[in-house]
């Protein structure tokens, strides 16, 4: 599965591979024109968006609107800008990163190694729950965490992100302790090692490549979500992308589409940090969520 | 005393089967039964029978939402698996910038729903966006207004979803191209077989594997977008976008109208089951009949 072009370079351009090479060309284009405009628009002033092309280059360099975006536009009557979603969403991701990856992790190793009548019925259920639409589970889900008394708090909303990261985390933990060998297992066992002496010295130095996928799964998961900020963390815990749908959708005053689009850009810097820092991994996050055990 | 043995490992998957059963189960049977009955603001236990339902089916924004994510699965669907089956054909052709060009075709997917609706929405902004662009270049005829246009709005929706998804088909689909036996290449060269023939004809079926994944967890995400058409058009012009996702939301945090909302979130539930049963079904099946020779 190697990526790297493999065999003879071709020695000439055909008539079908430059045709090919305009058309790749043209689809580059689609898909950076979004990422461009928002980049150009967010660096130029009101007056030149009214009067020019939202595809030309800024004339003079604005950067009024970056600093608005992060500290001062306006959601409802708070004008904080997005700094406090930005350290919100932190504050969600970190702790509900490190809960559902450590728990999913424990998961996986119980139903690769220690299974038991029954483990793999309630496993079943909890790839079920990876496809049911959250519409239907968020209410029952907000009486039973104000039963607890943690609804509209931060601990309410990391549970809610372990909840409904672990069936998918769950498969790739144990897709990946499946596929290591049993010998090793067994071999541990016969040392007296037990489920916890196991998974702390054996399994856990093993599983750096799934952990940093799982992570870079989640990151962006939880930091791109919407809908749980939404109706979880409560006023006070609001995530990035919420306080960054108030911004852009207030119903008064003047549209600033700069700051607006500063604004968008500063929401998706982690996930994009993410992305092309980790490259491959993103790649095999992806095919790991996909291809099923 | 195999239940002994293992108890350490059932009391590591007791927060597993815990919240299977709580809140994977629990939440849908405790939907599916206030869903009988009158509530409002709050549950309660006042049984109607199917009234819910039935005044559902009579809602005209019901339909609308219903049309429109026919409309969107269809199309939104279909977009993805050309445009990704395209995208990783080309990559596959040994081209120059091979990285480059998959990076810039998988990005968008690591923004958030919210972001790349607001993106769009100012791409796609009727006096600012690409049709003032195309005016100022001299097609005065050229009409880009889908985001005021009630026919069209859903297809704008459809293709901003496209640019968010086609990049994670691609990188499925390419997985599978880069799993092709080389001999199978050799052997269509020898045949003569033009390459675009092969691709379509025997490629194609071959990553059947890759495509039937792809459209399940396509189709999963499409009954429950909700954030992408919150930040693109808010549900409008009008209603003329909404989706029964966002009619349930609709319905439990501004209408306060929760029998309504369990209903359509019951109506949501099965009509994934609906989509995921004949998968499980062919999956189960056909891993029996391989298990079976």
């Amino acid at each position: 599965m190697s990526s790297i072009p493999s065999g003879p370079r071709p020695k000439y351009l055909t008539v079908g591979r430059i045709g090919m090479y305009c058309f790749i060309l043209v689809c580059a284009l689609f898909f950076l024109m979004p990422l461009y405009v928002m980049v150009i628009t967010s660096l130029k002033d009101m007056d030149e968006i009214r009067a020019a092309n939202i595809l030309n280059l800024p004339k003079e360099l604005s950067f009024y609107s970056w600093p608005k975006a992060w500290s001062q536009a306006c959601t409802g009557f708070v004008c904080e800008g997005l700094k406090p979603g930005f350290f919100n969403s932190i504050k969600i991701t970190v702790p509900s990163v490190i809960v559902s990856v450590g728990l999913s992790a424990i998961n996986g190793y119980a139903l690769a190694f220690w299974r038991f009548k029954g483990a793999y019925f309630f496993f079943g259920l909890c790839m079920f729950g990876a496809f049911i639409p959250y519409q239907v589970m968020v209410y029952p889900l907000l009486k039973i965490e104000d039963a607890l008394g943690i609804y509209s708090t931060l601990p309410g909303i990391i549970l809610v992100h372990t909840i409904f990261g672990m069936p998918i985390l769950t498969l790739i933990f144990r897709n990946f302790y499946v596929s290591l060998p049993i010998d090793l297992f067994k071999a541990a066992r016969i040392d007296g090692g037990n489920f916890i002496k196991i998974f702390l010295y054996v399994i856990i130095p093993m599983s750096a490549p799934i952990t940093i996928v799982a992570v870079i799964l989640q990151v962006t998961g939880i930091w791109n979500d919407f809908l749980l900020g939404l109706v979880f963390a409560g006023r006070d815990n609001q995530p990035m992308t919420v306080q960054l749908n108030n911004i852009v959708q207030v119903d008064y005053g003047v549209a600033e589409y700069n700051v607006d689009m500063s604004a968008t850009i500063l929401t998706s810097l982690v996930p994009l940090f993410v992305y092309f820092i980790s490259g491959r991994w993103f790649v095999r996050g992806i095919a790991a969520g996909a291809i099923k055990g | 005393m195999p239940l002994f043995r293992n108890i350490a490992s059932i009391i590591a998957l007791l927060p597993m089967i815990i919240i299977s059963l709580t809140v994977f189960v629990g939440c849908i049977i405790y939907s599916f039964i206030y869903s009988l009955t009158n509530s409002k603001l709050i549950p309660v236990t006042n049984f109607v029978g199917f009234d819910q339902y039935e005044r559902l089916f009579k809602q005209r924004k019901w339909d609308v939402a219903v049309e429109n994510i026919f409309i969107y699965g269809f199309v939104f669907t279909i977009g993805c698996l050309i445009i990704g089956f395209l995208l990783a054909v080309l990559i596959d052709q040994k081209i120059r910038g091979e990285s480059l060009f998959r990076t810039i075709f998988l990005y968008p997917y690591a923004m958030s729903f919210v972001v790349t609706g607001l993106v769009w929405k100012w791409v796609l902004n009727p006096t600012f966006g690409l049709e003032n662009s195309m005016h100022m270049w001299g097609f005065s005829w050229f009409e880009l207004d889908w985001l005021v246009n009630r026919d069209l709005a859903i297809y704008a929706v459809c293709i901003a979803a496209v640019w968010q998804g086609a990049g994670f088909v691609m990188v499925l689909m390419l997985a599978g191209l880069r799993g092709i036996d080389e001999d199978i290449w050799k052997s269509l060269s020898i045949e003569g077989v033009a390459k675009w023939k092969s691709y379509l004809f025997v490629i194609l079926p071959m990553l059947r594997p890759m495509v039937v994944t792809a459209i399940v967890l396509i189709a999963a995400g499409v009954v429950k977008v909700y954030d992408l058409i919150l930040a693109l058009t808010s549900g409008g012009p009008g209603y003329a976008t909404t989706t029964p996702a966002m009619y349930v939301m609709e319905n439990f945090f501004s209408r306060a109208n929760l029998g309504q909302a369990f209903a359509a979130s019951i109506i949501m539930f099965i009509s994934v089951v609906c989509i995921l049963a004949p998968w499980a079904f062919y999956e189960f099946y056909l891993r029996n009949k391989y298990a079976a020779n």
